[in-house]
């Protein structure tokens, strides 16, 4: 068969460093090409340099298909309407000004190849983020892409929407579109991947088939054999370090009652908008709340405010890395200190950087490190002020294998300290892998607890429950 | 103190890093060839006088602009100032500039305005205020006030060493400081830093605050040097204090921007508004020099982080 787009020996300077050396890629018609590596692997750079967005330096890329990305970040305009997002840069016109009747007539019939259902005059910034991501796959789709590179779609998706993105992938590939898919769950390459190919430090290491497994993707992409996924090691807990009571807010949550005891790692698992990152935000006092108690070590902790519920020994680690943990234009050292600013302590800095394995980078920029490191600097802050009980929300979202399993080796290191942890994930192995214990959240409410040891299938049960308020 | 820093000297980098100083240099180079007069001794320390009340306005600023703000009220704030320290006393008239931007950090924290409203409503509050306290006249300083303005000793002007006083003191609080280091968090990620567990809102009143009083020690050694305090004063000095510190480096969507730079930034003006006269410029066309020189600046800035 003719490949869509054929790239032979893709070599791309950054100044010094090599970002892609020599690599090949094949993308066939009808086909899911995974493209797997860790966190600055070239993936994203090799992206860039088939959509012509970056030059290369060496190599030669051919083919006629046209090709859309869609990027993480969504390219949507939140304040207009879907249908006028499908069509930005080209609506249709009538004499001159924007025929809304057309718009309005052709529209659906493209959400319909895509699978979405909504209301095409209905604002994109009221959709959920799964939702946007359709519009952009029909906005691309309809633009008569040939190849679609996706870049890490699911990592903003619960685990039904990425079903329903898997399907509409598959859908795709038999329509004849060729795929490009980039993703670090590796569960998801299994299930839809023809091919496979592996990047590590800017070479392609591997090309495998359907068929491999993880076991393999893993070794190839950090070059070594990770022993363990989730190398949870347990405590025996301690006394209640945190204690939530009844706490709700109106419309959000109710009633919502977790606690989480020392040496303890306590998963909160649901679908997005279940409420459990406002659980989280509230607890930490960044927003307010109805009624309830928030304890931790059992002295109780006042509403809505962030300075007391740290003072009492809480940290959150919160669920965007860019937008809502670190301080992009400081230095890993000024985002490291950001917590402990009132009794700085030089040395104990470096030390946890050390423990980090980002030592060496304390002067360096945070914004030029690989999402596994970024995230591993909002831990640290954290580490530094030495909480009771630390909140993760999403602390592996987009990190790689490598950086994930440090992440957990902190997790493991807290508690055996006789710290606490909450951690709130929608990645099911990893809160099923990590957690002593897991709560599922529905509909704001907790639908159930689960020991160790439950299956995907018993917290799928729990959290797609229908509660009868 | 964060972290000592050990980097090894490299030209390229440090002109990189310094591009306002690189112009500078090349600007005063320029001038000096075209009119050797510009480097007389007189000459270079009335353009030290003349970046001055700029300069201390701009470092305000600089703290505002890192935090990710904006105070458009600071030259209305200087003329208030002035004039309160004109009718009563000097120290009054500082007191009354940090209130005023305490008023605007109130606004801005509590009562949640965006910072160009908040100060912009304060441009005409400051301005209107002088105008009635003045009853449009312009009034004498006293012996203290135009002391900040004269020269010490021969050929060591008061308003070059208190400018160099508040570079110190600006560079100090951005480093050296707890509220400093907060005003680059702020102004980096303000969701961040709330999340972090600083106070935002606390922080924001006294970065405005000192602002407000930055500006009023501004507005008195304007009225210092000129021996009198007019209602019309410092007009259209809040942009110029903006441009110094854009000049210098700082990015007004927050978390960047150093003392340095902003010093830089007010002798370019400075420098350039000398040279323009010596060189004989019509008035009119120097308006229009500053402005491309501003736009360059800037222009620069945006290609080299690129």
């Amino acid at each position: 068969m003719n490949p869509l787009i054929t790239a032979r020996g893709i070599t791309k300077h950054f100044g010094a460093t090599k970002a892609l050396d020599g690599v090949d890629l094949d993308i066939n018609a009808g086909e899911v090409h995974v493209l797997l590596g860790e966190n600055g692997a070239g993936k994203s750079t090799l992206v860039k340099v088939l959509a012509g967005i970056h030059g290369h330096d060496a190599g030669t890329i051919e083919g006629h298909a046209s090709l859309a990305v869609i990027h993480q970040e969504l390219a949507l305009v939140p304040e207009l309407s879907v249908a006028e997002n499908l069509f930005l840069n080209r609506l249709p016109r009538r004499y001159g000004f924007v025929d809304r009747a057309e718009m309005r007539r052709r529209a659906p019939k493209l959400l319909e190849r895509v699978g979405l259902n909504v209301d095409p005059n209905a604002k994109v910034r009221d959709l959920g983020i799964a939702q946007q991501q359709m519009i952009e796959i029909a906005r691309a789709l309809d633009k008569n892409a040939g190849v679609l590179i996706l870049d890490e779609p699911t990592a903003v998706l619960t685990e039904t929407e990425t079903d329903r993105l898997l399907e509409i992938m598959a859908q795709l590939r038999d329509n004849g579109v060729g795929l490009v898919f980039i993703t670090h769950h590796l569960d998801e390459i299994q299930r839809i991947a023809d091919r496979i190919t592996i990047l590590r430090d800017g070479r392609s290491v591997g090309v495998l088939g359907p068929r491999a497994t993880t076991q393999h993707m893993i070794e190839l992409m950090v070059g070594r054999p990770i022993e363990e996924q989730y190398p949870r090691a347990q405590q025996r807990p301690g006394q209640p370090l945190l204690r939530i009571e009844n706490l709700t807010k109106r419309g959000v949550f109710e009633n919502i009652s977790i606690e989480v005891h020392a040496g303890e790692v306590v998963g909160i698992a649901g679908l997005v908008g279940a409420g459990r990152t406002e659980v989280a935000r509230a607890a930490f006092g960044v927003d307010g709340y109805d009624h309830g108690t928030v304890a931790v070590d059992g002295k109780p902790l006042p509403r809505h405010n962030v300075q007391a519920a740290i003072k009492a020994g809480l940290g959150l680690v919160p669920e965007d890395r860019k937008g809502q943990g670190l301080v992009l234009t400081a230095t890993v050292g000024q985002n490291l200190e950001l917590v402990t600013l009132d009794d700085r302590d030089e040395e104990r800095l470096h030390d946890i950087a050390g423990k980090l394995r980002i030592k060496g980078r304390v002067e360096q920029p945070v914004k030029e490190l690989s999402g596994g490191n970024q995230q591993k600097v909002v831990i640290g802050k954290w580490l530094l002020a030495d909480p009771k009980v630390l909140i993760l929300d999403e602390p592996t979202r987009g990190v790689d294998v490598g950086a994930k399993v440090e992440i957990y080796e902190l997790i493991n290191r807290m508690t055996a300290q006789g710290r606490a942890v909450l951690l709130v994930s929608s990645d099911l192995p990893e809160v099923i892998g990590m957690s002593d214990r897991v709560v599922v959240m529905a509909h704001g409410r907790v639908a159930g607890e689960l020991s160790k040891g439950a299956t995907q299938d018993q917290v799928m049960a729990l959290a797609v429950q229908e509660i009868s308020a | 103190m964060t972290t000592i820093s050990i980097r090894k000297y490299s030209p390229k980098k440090y002109l990189a890093e310094n591009g306002a100083l690189a112009g500078l240099v090349i600007l005063a180079l320029v001038i000096a060839i075209m009119q050797p007069a510009f480097l007389n001794a007189q000459n270079l320390l009335n353009v030290g006088v003349q970046a001055a009340v700029i300069a201390i306005m701009a470092f305000g600023m600089t703290f505002v602009v890192v935090a990710g703000g904006i105070d458009l009220s600071v030259g209305s704030i200087a003329a208030l100032a002035a004039m309160v320290g004109a009718l009563t006393a000097g120290p009054i008239g500082l007191v009354v500039g940090a209130l005023c931007g305490l008023v605007n950090g109130a606004l801005i924290s509590y009562g949640k305005l965006p910072p160009f409203i908040a100060t912009l409503a304060m441009l005409s509050v400051a301005r209107g205020l002088t105008l009635v306290f003045s009853e449009g006249q312009p009034h004498e300083t006293d012996a203290m006030v135009t002391f900040l303005g004269s020269n010490l000793a021969p050929m060591v002007p008061l308003p070059l060493l208190l400018m160099l006083a508040f570079f110190g003191i600006t560079g100090l609080i951005l480093t050296r400081t707890n509220l400093g280091r907060r005003m680059y968090a702020i102004g980096g990620n303000e969701e961040a830093a709330k999340l972090s567990g600083i106070d935002v809102r606390r922080q924001k009143l006294w970065i405005y605050a000192l602002s407000g009083l930055f500006a009023a020690a501004a507005g008195l050694v304007l009225a210092g040097r000129l021996g009198s305090a007019g209602p019309q004063a410092a007009a259209g000095y809040e942009l110029d204090a903006i441009a110094a510190v854009v000049i210098g480096g700082a990015s007004l969507s927050g978390g960047v921007g150093r003392a340095t730079g902003t010093l830089v930034g007010a002798l370019v003006l400075a420098v350039l508004r000398n040279g323009l006269n010596l060189l004989q410029v019509p008035p009119f066309w120097q308006q229009v020099v500053i402005g491309v020189v501003i736009a360059l600046a800037a222009l620069l800035d945006s290609l080299r982080r690129r």
